[in-house]
């Protein structure tokens, strides 16, 4: 129990430190946001084509929520490695404290500093049109694999924020999860993308994601990517959760020799 | 002497980091209760063994224990016994003063920890800036600050990384009654330092590192009867009175500098010596422009244990 309870005095501290500079949580908001009004306003047309039958809005808003996570995340990756790099690490290593609890308070508070990003983004998105017919399960279960897809996220942003030996490295990995969202079917179908692009996006997990969660949205149910998706975030949490860990436990405690 | 039970235990421990020894053999004991000072230079390898008495680093080879527990296998057991004052302020500079406490006393399990946070606060005379960020603090209140971290939990044994480098007068001496109070509490203080005065001032024993290994180990007393005698230095207005004094005073045998017109002698340390040569100039009517006490400094001790260790051997 204790370890359960450190987590959440070790994710108050940072939740404190997220609120404290909230600029931060209106950045990972905004950009999303800016993006999703320039596809919707000024490519709109030219993409809405591709999107079917479906409003081009609808279609897009579950990539716009996962790019407003994997933009997030980074600033778990910065704050643990703002930790590190400095004298208070050793003070907590040197406390009958689970380096479980000291990962997890990051993993915790950055989880819901996300959710607070996604629900700004989603607000935005109703005001520019987007509508969903989801019923209560829906919404449920979106939430979940959303917080599914950030906890195992955040976690590799943990392995990143351990690696990184400066702060300007930490956030770095989030450009890759941003490339690899805008080579999936978050904001354009894949089949009108080249054989070799087609092949990839079709195989990499950001595509059953932000297909189960618009299949979610759009028609109330998972779909059939559903246990592909989960399949994806479980595996990433458990691999990213167990490297973290691991990496945690060899590094050295900060020294200045 | 009455045999205390022992809190800390160093035997044969090594580290080295890549091709650098650090640490070549360091053993030592430490008896509860008592303040144990390890003095070096810079690069003696003082941190390297503190990181590996708190189980932020794993020795090479040898092992070490802190209150029975073995710091290596059991190192759960030993976090639960100790703290460290690490050579930087382990704050965190977003938290408020308060906020800082609260957290260490939810981390150590503690039953009230707004209460002792509070009580914290103005024993360690930061109730005024209680609610302000650490960020702002000056260099003294974040030492306070964390060194009222540290004592959260009652450590039994409170590790110190040169506590006063970089600390002014004022807060120095505020650090030094705060080590001595908690050794007369019962509280093992295993303390760094490269000032031979501090280890002086504080310290039960003291073990002398030097290019990782314990040079020599004792009480202060025993230490200082190692030390090289005190030396006094002399300036005068011309050379003639220069030629005088050298003259006057041959049989101590001094060191002449006819660039600065100075004689340096070496002394026992008594005032009855001084005050014999001092008598002696004056008598012959040699007037003084200066003269400087100089004290032994740990230089001086390395240089003269190295050379009795070349000697024995």
């Amino acid at each position: 129990m204790h370890a359960f309870r450190d987590t959440l005095v070790m994710a108050k501290r940072s939740l404190r430190h997220t609120i404290r500079s909230l600029d931060t949580i209106i950045t990972v908001a905004i950009t999303p946001i800016a993006l999703m009004l320039l596809f919707v306003y000024v490519f709109g047309g030219s993409f809405g084509a591709s999107s079917g039958s479906v409003k081009y809005i609808d279609f897009i808003t579950p990539g716009i929520v996962i790019l407003c996570v994997v933009s997030g995340i980074a600033y778990a990756a910065l704050r643990l490695n703002n930790d590190m790099t400095k004298g208070i690490i050793n003070r907590f290593r040197t406390m009958p404290v689970a380096s479980s609890s000291i990962l997890g308070g990051h993993a915790l508070s950055s989880v819901l500093s996300n959710l607070f990003s996604v629900v700004l983004v989603m607000i935005v998105a109703f005001l520019v049109g987007f509508r969903s017919d989801a019923g209560i399960t829906a919404w449920l279960i979106f939430t979940g694999i959303l917080v599914l897809f950030t906890l195992a996220t955040t976690w590799l942003a943990i392995v990143f924020g351990l690696l990184a030996k400066s702060a300007e490295g930490a956030g770095a990995f989030s450009y890759i999860l941003i490339l690899l969202l805008f080579i999936s079917s978050a904001f354009t179908p894949t089949d009108k993308m080249n054989p070799v692009l087609r092949a990839f996006a079709d195989h990499q997990p950001m595509t059953p994601i932000v297909e189960t969660m618009r299949s979610l949205l759009i028609n109330g149910s998972a779909g059939e990517s559903a246990w592909l998706a989960v399949a994806w975030c479980a595996g990433l949490l458990v691999a990213s959760y167990l490297l973290a860990l691991r990496i945690y436990k060899n590094k050295k405690g900060y020294s200045v020799n | 002497m009455e045999k205390r039970p022992t809190a800390i235990t160093a035997n044969e421990l090594q580290k080295s980091y890549k091709k650098v020894h650090v640490l070549r053999d360091v053993s030592f004991i430490v008896e509860k209760g008592t303040i144990f000072a390890l003095l070096g230079a810079n690069g003696s390898g003082k941190t390297t063994t503190i990181n590996i008495l708190t189980t932020l680093l794993d020795a090479d080879r040898g092992t070490a224990t802190v209150n029975g527990f073995d710091v290596a296998t059991q190192a759960g057991e030993v976090r639960n016994h100790i703290s460290l004052t690490g050579q930087f302020a382990a704050v965190d500079d977003v938290l408020t003063a308060r906020e800082n406490l609260v957290l260490i006393g939810e981390l150590r399990h503690i039953k009230n920890p707004a209460g002792t946070a509070e009580a914290l606060l103005k024993q360690f005379a930061l109730a005024d800036a209680a609610d302000l960020r650490s960020a702002t603090f000056s260099g003294g209140m974040r030492r306070r600050l964390d060194i009222a971290m540290s004592l959260i939990g009652d450590p039994s044994v409170i590790f110190f990384d040169e506590p006063t480098t970089g600390l002014d007068p004022q807060s120095r001496n505020m650090m030094w009654e705060t080590i001595r109070a908690l050794a007369k509490g019962g509280t093992t203080v295993f303390l760094t330092t490269q000032y031979l005065e501090e280890a002086d001032q504080l310290a039960d024993r003291i073990a002398i590192l030097n290019q990782g290994r314990i040079a020599v180990e004792g009480t202060p007393q025993d230490l200082k009867k190692l030390l090289p005698n005190g030396k006094i230095e002399l300036r005068f207005h011309s050379q003639k009175q220069l030629d005088d004094a050298a003259r006057l005073l041959e049989k101590y045998s001094p060191l002449r500098d006819d660039d600065v017109r100075s004689l340096t002698i070496e002394t026992d340390g008594t005032l009855a010596q001084v005050a014999r040569l001092f008598s002696q100039i004056q008598a012959a009517n040699i007037e003084t422009t200066e003269f400087s006490q100089k004290l032994p400094t740990l230089d001086d001790v390395f240089l003269k244990i190295i050379n009795e260790n070349e000697e024995n051997t």
